[in-house]
């Protein structure tokens, strides 16, 4: 099995077709498995109290904002070194997807910090590089809107894509140059370190993790195939035009 | 319901926050796949009316 | 490339070239910053060094879309692509082009603004080594942001859109050589990783401003 395969939109249309009804289920069992798990029945953190529980929205979603752009940056490439084409449209489809992300970091975050750090909102490094990355997601959002020719749009935004990846890690030490941090680092990955993931928290965040990325991959499959069939239909309309 | 204190509103609205973004990139997911499948189906059923009827003008046609 | 270089700044000068177009507005900001701000000369010093390259930020931004449009219109682009000199290099002469009418003015002007603005003494040479180090990488990154929506009717909002998060790291060092300076510390370190993002974005971005450029073109 290659990526070859599937760039027959046919035959992605059908794969696509055979993964969802078993993803997008699973997806949804994770989630609200990790999610029940968390709001219910998990103790408070002895210095967070209940806000401890916004983790479990918090952090997934952070993670999957920066991974989406991760993937978007891998489908670009993939599309402008070798013109695969459904690979610029899953870029496509993913963009919406990680801006949500994004925006759900931000505004549990907001409300995290508000009791914790007493402010909404703070200049702290991690903060900043997101709102940033907010931008990003916009631009390149923007832009494919704009552009109406499908395979430029796609390599423009897929060239957007490329060199935002750089400023944005350019941005990212900027950001951390320019102000110290408030926001703690990540504790997941500390186990038998100092101030380790309470294991308490562990399992119900490792559900949620996995149901955020399972359903980031539903809902990029669902979007490719809107985008080919889009694409089918304005070919279509454009033979429509040209006939009548 | 768990015991929340006085963080009862942060938790809420996060959750209640996150929950409606979340519903709302699946919704606007959905509704724009919808959208694309039933107008794809409809230009995909004009060109096939389109390609019979050129078939039987043609065949017609022939015929006279 | 002389030529082209005399071309467009030729074409710059003229009347309705926009020349000094972002001068003007680079002194509007250092205006109104002041009016809005209040005129307190302690509050106004202490944000005088982000005014002054945010007010540069915006000033480059402004004339960003007349390096490849009118070009674009009048099929100009079409025949430099297909000119002997590699398409690189007309978009790394066009952007150097752009900072020499747009950039320039602004680095030499930054000082007068700077009294408007009660920057402390020890500031203003940091000021403008700090925007002479930083627009030319402003044009440069401009430049590709132009090339990307150079085909588009009202490109210019979506050029703002595009281009502005790039310019976050250049701003971020550049007001920090500032504000270091002005307070009498070390600079190096933001000097110089200003000085890599200036020399890297000129390196590196005619390349993809001129990938750009062609698929544009196509």
């Amino acid at each position: 099995m290659s990526i070859w395969e599937y760039a027959n939109p046919k035959k992605f249309i059908e794969t696509a077709g055979r993964i969802l009804p078993v993803l997008l289920p699973l997806a949804m069992g994770f989630l609200l498995i990790g999610l029940v798990w968390g709001f219910f029945f998990t103790p408070e953190d002895y210095k967070q109290g209940a806000t401890v529980k916004i983790m479990f929205l918090h952090v997934p979603a952070a993670m999957m904002a920066i991974n989406a752009w991760g993937m978007m940056l891998v489908a670009s490439l993939i599309w402008i070194i070798r013109r695969h084409h459904v690979s610029a449209l899953a870029a496509r489809a993913a963009a919406p997807v990680g801006l949500t992300f994004t925006l759900i970091a931000l505004v549990t975050g907001a409300l995290w910090g508000q009791p914790m750090w007493g402010t909404w909102w703070e200049w702290d490094p991690r903060l900043t590089s997101f709102l940033i990355l907010l931008l990003f997601y916009l631009g390149y959002i923007a832009l494919w809107q704009a552009v109406e020719n499908p395979d430029t749009a796609a390599d423009l935004t897929g060239l957007l894509c490329v060199v935002g990846s750089v400023f944005a890690l350019l941005s990212r030490y900027a950001v951390k140059f320019w102000n110290q941090g408030l926001h703690q680092d990540s504790t997941i990955l500390k186990v038998g370190e100092k101030d380790p993931l309470d294991p308490a928290y562990y399992w119900p965040l490792i559900f949620c993790l996995i149901g955020i990325v399972l359903l980031f991959l539903a809902l990029v499959l669902i979007g490719t195939v809107t985008e080919i069939r889009l694409r089918r239909l304005a070919v279509i309309e454009a033979r429509e035009r040209q006939e009548a | 319901m768990p015991e929340l204190g006085k963080y009862a509103f942060a938790v809420l609205a996060s959750y209640g926050a996150g929950l409606a973004l979340l519903g709302a990139v699946v919704a606007l997911v959905v509704w724009r796949f919808r959208r694309a499948k039933a107008a794809l189906i409809a230009a995909e059923a004009r060109l096939a009316a389109r390609a019979a009827q050129g078939h039987h003008g043609q065949a017609n046609g022939g015929r006279a | 490339m002389i030529a082209l270089l005399i071309r467009d700044l030729r074409l710059a000068l003229r009347a309705g070239g926009g020349f000094g177009l972002g001068l003007a507005f680079f002194l509007l900001v250092a205006v109104l910053v002041p009016l809005g701000v209040g005129p307190e000369g302690t509050t106004l010093a202490k944000i005088a060094p982000g005014v002054l390259w945010v007010g540069a930020l915006l000033a480059c931004l402004l004339s960003l879309d007349r390096i490849f449009a009118l070009d674009f219109e009048d099929g100009t682009l079409d025949l430099l692509a297909t000119a002997p000199i590699p398409l690189e290099g007309v978009v790394a002469i066009k952007a150097f082009a752009h900072w020499l009418v747009t950039g320039l003015p602004l680095v030499l002007a930054a000082p007068v603004l700077g009294v408007l603005l009660h920057l402390p003494q020890a500031g203003y040479g940091w000021l403008v080594l700090s925007l002479l180090l930083g627009t030319p990488g402003l044009s440069a990154i401009g430049a590709f942001g132009a090339a990307l929506t150079v085909g588009l009717k009202r490109g210019g909002l979506l050029l703002s859109l595009l281009v502005l998060p790039l310019y976050v790291p250049t701003l971020i060092f550049g007001a920090e050589v500032v504000k270091r300076g002005a307070a009498g510390m070390a600079v190096e370190v933001p000097l110089l990783l200003l000085a890599g993002i200036t020399l890297g974005a000129q390196a590196a971005l005619p390349f993809a401003s001129a990938l750009a450029l062609r698929i544009n073109l196509r």
